[in-house]
């Protein structure tokens, strides 16, 4: 099968590309980026006349449901947000039920995901068996399965001593550690930031204080094991502050922001709509200025989705019993292009955000279009505006606080190794 | 963001918290509440027709007896049929969802629901989900809000105060866990109560209180002084457990009201608590009972309260 897909704006941040190429794609692979290779026969032409070419999105954080929540969503519906989403690869994180602690779970994960033939699934290992966070799983045996990274999701992981052996069997074998900083304790029973909002609703309060001890721990093991940690969902700017800092003292530490983060603050909670209720919880004003500002400077290396489905009984309950979580696979690629565009960061920069940079964080060789590269790609209308709707989602999980929101930019066309897998 | 509880003519459509509500509806409620009240008669309130033929449902998810008593009197001063529900402490425990119990009640015909729940945002949920002729009436929900309690509150302080726009006010106690003092704070301060005190130790102390306009103390006799105004707030038993406070003995020692704290106040001060009191924990005995406490004449004013927000949402139109 040979794809031209030609007169579009290629970028590729990685390759430092920005500029009207055509992309030429055979066996799975791109085989030339301008010209054509001799005796090239394109089976299909895809116009790009006006539309951007990139890399296929990498998304760090997105929740498949499978197994064990089918109710929410299933791993059909999801592949097929993440295609319109222009999603090519992503990275679900390990509390599904039961959690992805055994390989065999891992496995038939990427072989029910493999049949749909839709974008490639990352899993990021349990740390912990159960998620209980008191032993330690075969991550030799679940990396042989397919897990990139080994992580805790939002459970709790509270005795310092099982994650310091986590960290230090990781960083044996070189493994990656994935975790969100929340500590269990000071965020127990919470459901919003502890601000304004939180005080004004009687919501019970989630303090900054919960993620930047929690980082400050996860960090200082990070200096002692020499593990490769990695930081989901940072949402302080104090907690940025910390992530700066052991940056720059060269600690092998990376980190990534929700794009519900990098948009929305307590103040959108208004009069308790569900749709915010998001894990770990919006914040204030200020933090959202500093999460943006550490996006720009590079301290945050990648967005992701944190796509996260709830059916909608369990958002239609008061606040606090709501499920938190939204989904958004399908509004990353605006939601980027409008951080982009408010923080006035140039294309090739921003988008190294969701395609490069994400796939550095998984150690696999997707978010780049270089010759002899994996076919994924993205084409989209930077122009094209369309509004959130539950209609227009594919996602199973209707709920986001976008709802309503026009988004600027739609994805075309999507092609997962070499194969148009999705056309608007 | 529209205000989910005032109508497209800018009426009282629902009471759900005093937050964000006109000065002129606090007022109106209040003039209307006076109105029930026969003060010749020793503070009697007559039986009037104004809500005859029309059903009011108490919802309580949380147990209560008083203020469930006070709206259920309420309401039948006022001629309306009552049909009271204690539907237990959870929503979701039941296995039905909050919105399914509410729109089963919806087709019994109800014109007007009272809602008391657990979880902060209750009433909210319920007034965005109910047909346009049905009025919610928020009882209490979390730690969010009690709009009538407060309500009641602006009327005793009206009642013995005449105006508020010269007060000095202190709210004592576990500001952090109380609807009641979230929505005193927003009544009192739109209102135009020029200085609204809070008093506790700061693990009873929400973050960012002050931006809620209020002043905060933490030393009981500084925060009473030359006040006009004592609001006390119940202590709850459970809270010795979460570890925010010591002992109850300890805090009687320092935030109880006694005699002696009491003379720190302006001496016509009067003294309130929405009930039901902790004696010995967060209020003296001699202060309950003395000359300067108004407890119980909130509990009768709470009717004639309660009255005035249900005829005034019955007339929204």
């Amino acid at each position: 099968m040979n794809i031209h897909i030609k007169g579009g704006r290629l970028i590729d941040p990685h390759n430092e590309i920005d500029a009207q190429r055509d992309v030429f794609i055979s066996d799975k692979h791109v085989v030339a980026v301008g010209t054509a290779p001799q005796g090239f026969v394109a089976d299909q032409v895809i116009d790009a006349n006006g539309l951007i070419v990139i890399p296929g999105l990498v998304d760090v954080a997105a929740r498949l449901r499978e197994p064990g929540y089918e109710y929410r969503a299933t791993l059909e519906s999801e592949m097929d947000a993440a295609m319109a989403g222009g999603v090519t690869s992503l990275s679900c994180p390990p509390d599904t039920d039961p959690p992805l602690d055994e390989p065999g779970l891992v496995e038939m994960l990427k072989h029910r995901a493999r049949l749909l033939n839709k974008a490639r699934v990352f899993p990021v290992g349990a740390l912990t068996y159960g998620l209980k966070g008191a032993e330690l799983t075969e991550m030799i045996e679940l990396t042989e399965a397919g897990c990139k990274a080994f992580g805790h999701a939002d459970a709790a992981l509270t005795d310092t001593r099982v994650l310091m052996r986590a960290m230090q069997y990781a960083a044996t074998f070189g493994y990656r550690v994935w975790m969100r900083p929340q500590d269990s304790y000071l965020a127990r029973n919470g459901v919003a930031h502890d601000g304004e909002v939180s005080t004004r609703l009687g919501l019970p309060p989630i303090p900054v204080v919960a993620e930047t001890t929690a980082l400050a721990t996860m960090l200082q093991l990070a200096r002692e094991t020499g593990v490769k940690l990695h930081i989901c969902r940072v949402s302080s700017a104090a907690g940025v502050e910390l992530i700066r800092a052991a940056k720059r003292e060269g600690l092998p530490v990376t980190c990534d922001v929700s794009m519900n983060h990098v948009h929305l603050t307590e103040m959108d909670i208004g009069f308790f709509d569900s749709n915010c209720h998001l894990m770990p919880p919006l914040r204030s004003l200020r933090d959202k200025a500093a999460l943006r500002a550490a996006l720009c400077d590079g301290t945050i290396d990648a967005i992701c989705s944190d796509h996260s489905p709830v059916d909608d009984d369990a958002k239609l309950l008061p606040f606090a019993e709501a499920e938190a979580g939204a989904t958004g696979m399908e509004l990353l690629l605006p939601l980027m292009l409008k951080w982009a565009e408010e923080d006035k960061v140039a294309l090739p920069e921003a988008l190294r955000r969701v395609t490069i940079n994400p796939a550095q964080l998984l150690g696999v060789k997707m978010g780049h279009l270089s010759v002899g590269a994996h076919a994924d790609v993205c084409v989209f209308d930077p122009k094209a505006t369309w509004k959130v709707e539950p209609s227009v989602l594919k996602s199973q999980g209707k709920n986001t606080p976008f709802n309503g929101y026009t988004m600027q930019g739609r994805v075309h066309h999507t092609i997962v190794e070499g194969r148009l897998a999705y056309s608007l | 963001m529209n205000n989910p509880q005032l109508n497209k003519n800018g009426e009282l459509q629902h009471l759900l918290t005093t937050e964000g509500l006109p000065a002129r509806i606090l007022r109106d409620i209040l003039d209307k509440a006076a109105g029930f009240v026969n003060e010749a008669e020793n503070n009697e309130i007559k039986k009037v027709p104004l809500l005859h033929g029309k059903s009011v449902f108490n919802i309580f998810f949380e147990n209560s007896t008083r203020t469930r008593t006070t709206f259920e009197i309420a309401a039948k001063k006022l001629s309306a049929d009552v049909v009271n529900l204690n539907i237990g402490s959870s929503s979701t425990s039941k296995g039905e969802t909050l919105l399914d119990t509410v729109d089963n009640l919806c087709a019994m015909h109800a014109d007007m629901f009272v809602v008391r729940h657990s979880t902060s945002g209750a009433a909210h949920l319920i007034a965005k989900h109910v047909a346009p002729s049905i009025h919610v009436i928020n009882a209490g929900d979390g730690r969010h809000a009690h709009p009538t309690q407060a309500l009641l509150d602006m009327f005793t302080i009206r009642h013995y105060k005449k105006e508020f726009h010269n007060l000095r006010v202190a709210i004592v106690g576990d500001i952090l866990h109380s609807r009641v003092a979230r929505s005193q704070i927003h009544a009192l301060t739109t209102l135009g109560v020029p200085e609204v005190r809070v008093v506790a130790p700061k693990t009873l102390l929400p973050s960012h209180v002050e931006k809620l306009g209020v002043q905060v103390y933490h030393d009981m006799a500084q925060g009473l002084k030359d006040v006009d105004v004592v609001m006390m707030l119940r202590l709850q038993n459970e809270r010795m457990q979460g570890a925010l406070l010591p002992s109850a003995q300890e805090y009687f020692k320092y935030y109880g009201l006694t005699q002696e704290r009491l003379l720190q106040a302006k001496s016509g001060a009067i003294v309130m608590h929405p009930g039901p009191m902790n004696r010995g924990v967060e209020i003296d005995s001699s202060v309950a009972d003395g000359a300067q406490s108004v407890i119980l004449p909130q509990v009768t004013f709470g009717i004639a309260v309660r009255m005035a927000v249900m005829s005034t949402l019955a007339g929204a139109k």
